[in-house]
């Protein structure tokens, strides 16, 4: 049978055909979908563990334990995990094994555009690239067997154009591996100076073996066209690659670590000009140019950003497209938070205050963008805690001490914002931890995570006490803020200012997407009290516009009314209220 | 028959994953290679969306680039002048006339564009302007008015109806089955007409 899937979904549908027991994973676009649809398996454990080195720890364990496993990421979400992930290569694994990192060139939902490819070489484990959707369901197949064969981790290497792309998927059935009896295997499991010496001589061997395996398996292939254009790619590349030269001979790598240097060679020897066409990283390039060729690469292709067939044959051939409109010259869609968002009060309210917030990662970024300007810094998961005591620090040694105000999601505070609150309170930090709690992993796509007492298969669970939390690690100060009530929010971060000690405020609201079943009546103004002072602008909130009469107006399709309120507590004029029925 | 590539443009929230996914599906159903390409995340968060779904005997890039497209299926006006760029040089413009304000305008800093369909019409002149939110009350909810848009296009393609409404009927919940199945009715009926005319 045949379905239309997306890449995503046919790694997931790959892991259940490939006999995977054990799946894990944090949400990250774009790889959240993978395990969002193993979790309809019954036959597969899933789990959202809390943060990705979990995730990872949890499956290397199921493949130690026996069963084959999966653990599936964003590329970023390698970081986290690589402390595991270096060593994993040394102990090996009993059954197979595979890491999905889910690259993004072009950054459409990330901070950066790193090229997990040479993550593989650094962690000298086997990586493998599909280029659609079917590919990803069959290579995933073939990297459980590279796993079982060479008992080492498998890097499966997405990108967002994989995962998020759909394509004519051939659909197979589940085997059943039988679970590996396990043995307790010191000398590879026990990562001790003196086996990680022998680990790593062994590593080096089964290195060598999987070079071998790479000049000859069926994941690298060669189609041959006309020799006097021979291209080597791999992943998405390989589509625009076939796109733009049609009758070219194509050197395909699914595997391109180990590099397979000899079929390179062979075919580098075939062809008359050879160019090697890849996103982000030199990675095939430079292996090329390792072993004595001259390909034509990065000279024509840029380094960043995302490919298409356009990019591509404008290397080449320059530019062959037709201008009708200058798209910089139209307003911009930049994305915001959502109207009834329960992030916007506390932006507002720190924008007021003049407050200094080092920030994190998820829909409350967002926070950044005008007119709510909340945000001083966001680099990365947990960071924000960790910066605002170090920025505090430096306030206070610069002879100009402030308190600074960490602003972090609630499933971004549980995946690594525990341990830096901890450091806080530890070193007799003064920060501010602000946890924006709307009760779910909201920029994803709405995961749950350990703060919502529900698991992924929606089933209750225990649920983290950020109460108690706090006292146990020493904060004396922790407040509770309702997110749609603006007052209470500016008056505890005032309190919480002049506190000489660390604080903890929760501000609590859920998600707006994630209410249900209330009745929504939405707000107007009145044309005769509003008097054009702009003060509810400030909000940012893309319900409310100015309209022609230069009065302020609500979208009745966007507000949601009562449930957020925010505006009506900003105007001074009383001129928005419910609109009558 | 070469590959046939359907750009469709919008706002978050317009229902424009589900129409290209329910094209992809109705071109698979005929036999057709598909492939289908959008982006998730912070795109949806108001954001401007673009799905692009290509079908044909074999297609490789999921991806429609400037100079590409044989159809842009716009939900939203603004969108379409945007995307104009993407289309062949007689490539056909489906588009809404719903207008959805972006923040941008909103808190005043930019206007939005005046004369949007006349300025489409200089490039192509068969352009069609459907008022989809005026079709889809019609149809029984404002909700299906991407259903109704998705009926204009089937008109165009090489699939026919009965591979969508198969497709319809597996994807939308059954409670507003009716509803979108009238809406895709009406679309295209509308659609139909302005050929004729």
């Amino acid at each position: 049978m045949k379905a239309v899937l997306s890449g995503n979904e046919a790694v997931a549908r790959g892991a259940w055909e490939a006999g995977v027991k054990v799946a894990t994973a944090y949400p990250g676009t774009p790889s959240t979908e993978i395990l969002e649809n193993i979790a309809n398996y019954k036959e597969i454990y899933s789990e959202w563990s809390t943060n990705e080195k979990v995730a990872f720890d949890v499956a290397l364990g199921a493949a130690y334990g026996g069963v084959r496993a999966i653990t599936c990421m964003k590329h970023v979400g390698l970081n986290v995990a690589a402390d595991t992930f270096m060593s994993s290569a040394y102990t090996g694994v009993l059954a197979g094994f595979v890491v999905v990192s889910a690259d993004d060139p072009g950054m459409h939902s990330s901070q950066n555009e790193q090229d997990n490819r040479v993550f593989a070489r650094f962690a000298k484990v086997p990586l493998v690239e599909p280029s659609d959707s079917h590919e990803a369901k069959e290579f995933l197949k073939i990297a459980y067997e590279i796993s079982e064969r060479f008992r080492l981790p498998v890097l499966f290497r997405l990108t967002t154009r994989i995962s998020h792309s759909k394509s004519v998927v051939e659909l197979g059935e589940r085997i059943e591996p039988e679970p590996k009896e396990y043995v307790k295997d010191v000398p590879h499991r026990v990562v001790i100076p003196s086996n990680a010496r022998t680990l790593h001589i062994e590593l080096e061997e089964k290195l060598k073996l999987l070079k071998e395996y790479a000049e000859n398996t069926p994941l690298n292939r060669i189609e041959w066209g006309d020799n006097s254009i021979g291209i080597i790619t791999s992943g998405i590349s390989y589509q625009y690659t076939k796109e733009v030269f049609p009758e070219a001979s194509v050197l395909k790598l699914g595997m391109s670590f180990p590099f397979p240097e000899e079929l390179v060679r062979r075919f580098a020897e075939s062809v008359k000009k050879l160019i090697v066409i890849e996103e982000n990283e030199p990675f095939i390039e430079d292996n090329c140019r390792k072993i004595g060729l001259n390909p034509i690469g990065k000279k024509n292709i840029p380094i960043v950003g995302e490919l298409n067939q356009q990019i591509v044959r404008e290397a080449f051939f320059g530019k062959t497209t037709d201008t009708r409109i200058n798209p910089a010259s139209l307003p911009q869609r930049p994305p915001v938070l959502c109207p009834g968002c329960p992030h916007r009060g506390f932006f507002y309210i720190a924008n007021r205050l003049k407050l200094t917030v080092p920030s994190d990662i998820g829909c409350y970024t967002l926070g950044v963008i005008p007119p709510l300007s909340a945000i001083d810094t966001c680099v990365c998961m947990g960071a924000s805690i960790g910066n605002a005591f170090g920025m505090e620090l430096a306030f206070n040694l610069s002879g100009k001490p402030r308190k600074t105000v960490a602003a972090i999601g609630d499933s971004t505070f549980i995946h690594a914002g525990i341990t830096e609150l901890i450091d806080v309170a530890y070193n007799k930090g003064k920060t501010i931890v602000v946890i924006l709690d709307n009760s779910t992993t909201a920029m994803t796509g709405h995961q749950p995570h350990p703060g919502t007492g529900k698991t992924i298969k929606g089933e209750d669970t225990v649920k983290v006490d950020y109460a108690k939390l706090a006292e146990a690690i020493g904060i004396k100060h922790y407040f509770e803020t309702p997110a749609f009530d603006i007052s209470k929010i500016r008056e505890t971060l005032k309190h919480a200012i002049q506190l000489d000690q660390p604080v903890v405020i929760v501000n609590k609201g859920e998600c707006i997407l994630q209410v249900r079943g209330k009745k929504i009546v939405p707000y107007s103004v009145d044309s005769e009290k509003c008097t054009s002072c702009g003060l509810c602008f400030n909000l940012g909130c893309p319900a409310i516009y100015w309209g022609d009469d230069s009065k302020a107006k609500i979208d009745p399709l966007y507000c949601v009314g009562e449930l957020c309120d925010l505006c009506k507590q900003v105007c001074k004029f009383d001129a928005i209220n419910k609109t009558e029925e | 028959m070469d590959v046939i590539s359907i750009l469709i443009v919008g706002v978050g929230g317009q229902g424009i994953i589900l129409t290209g996914d329910l094209l992809a599906d109705a071109a698979l159903s005929v036999g057709f290679d598909v492939k289908k390409s959008e982006v998730h995340g912070m795109a949806q968060r108001g954001g401007a969306v673009v799905s692009g779904v290509r079908f044909g005997k074999k297609v490789y890039s999921p991806l429609i680039c400037e100079s590409e497209a044989d159809f842009l299926l716009s939900f939203e006006l603004l969108e379409t002048l945007r995307n104009l760029n993407y289309l062949k040089k007689n490539g056909k413009v489906i588009s809404s006339t719903q207008k959805i304000i972006p923040v941008t305008v909103s808190s005043g800093n930019q206007e939005y564009p005046q004369n949007i369909e006349e300025r489409v019409k200089e490039f192509f002149s068969d352009a069609i302007f459907i008022d989809a939110i005026k079709i889809a009350k019609e149809a029984g909810h404002i909700r299906s008015a991407n259903i109704a848009l998705l009926g204009a296009i089937s008109h165009f393609l090489p699939i026919e109806r009965e591979s969508f409404i198969k497709a319809i009927k597996a994807h939308v919940p059954p409670k507003t089955l009716e509803i979108n199945l009238k809406a895709f009715e009406l679309g295209f009926n509308y659609a139909s007409k302005k050929i004729i005319v």
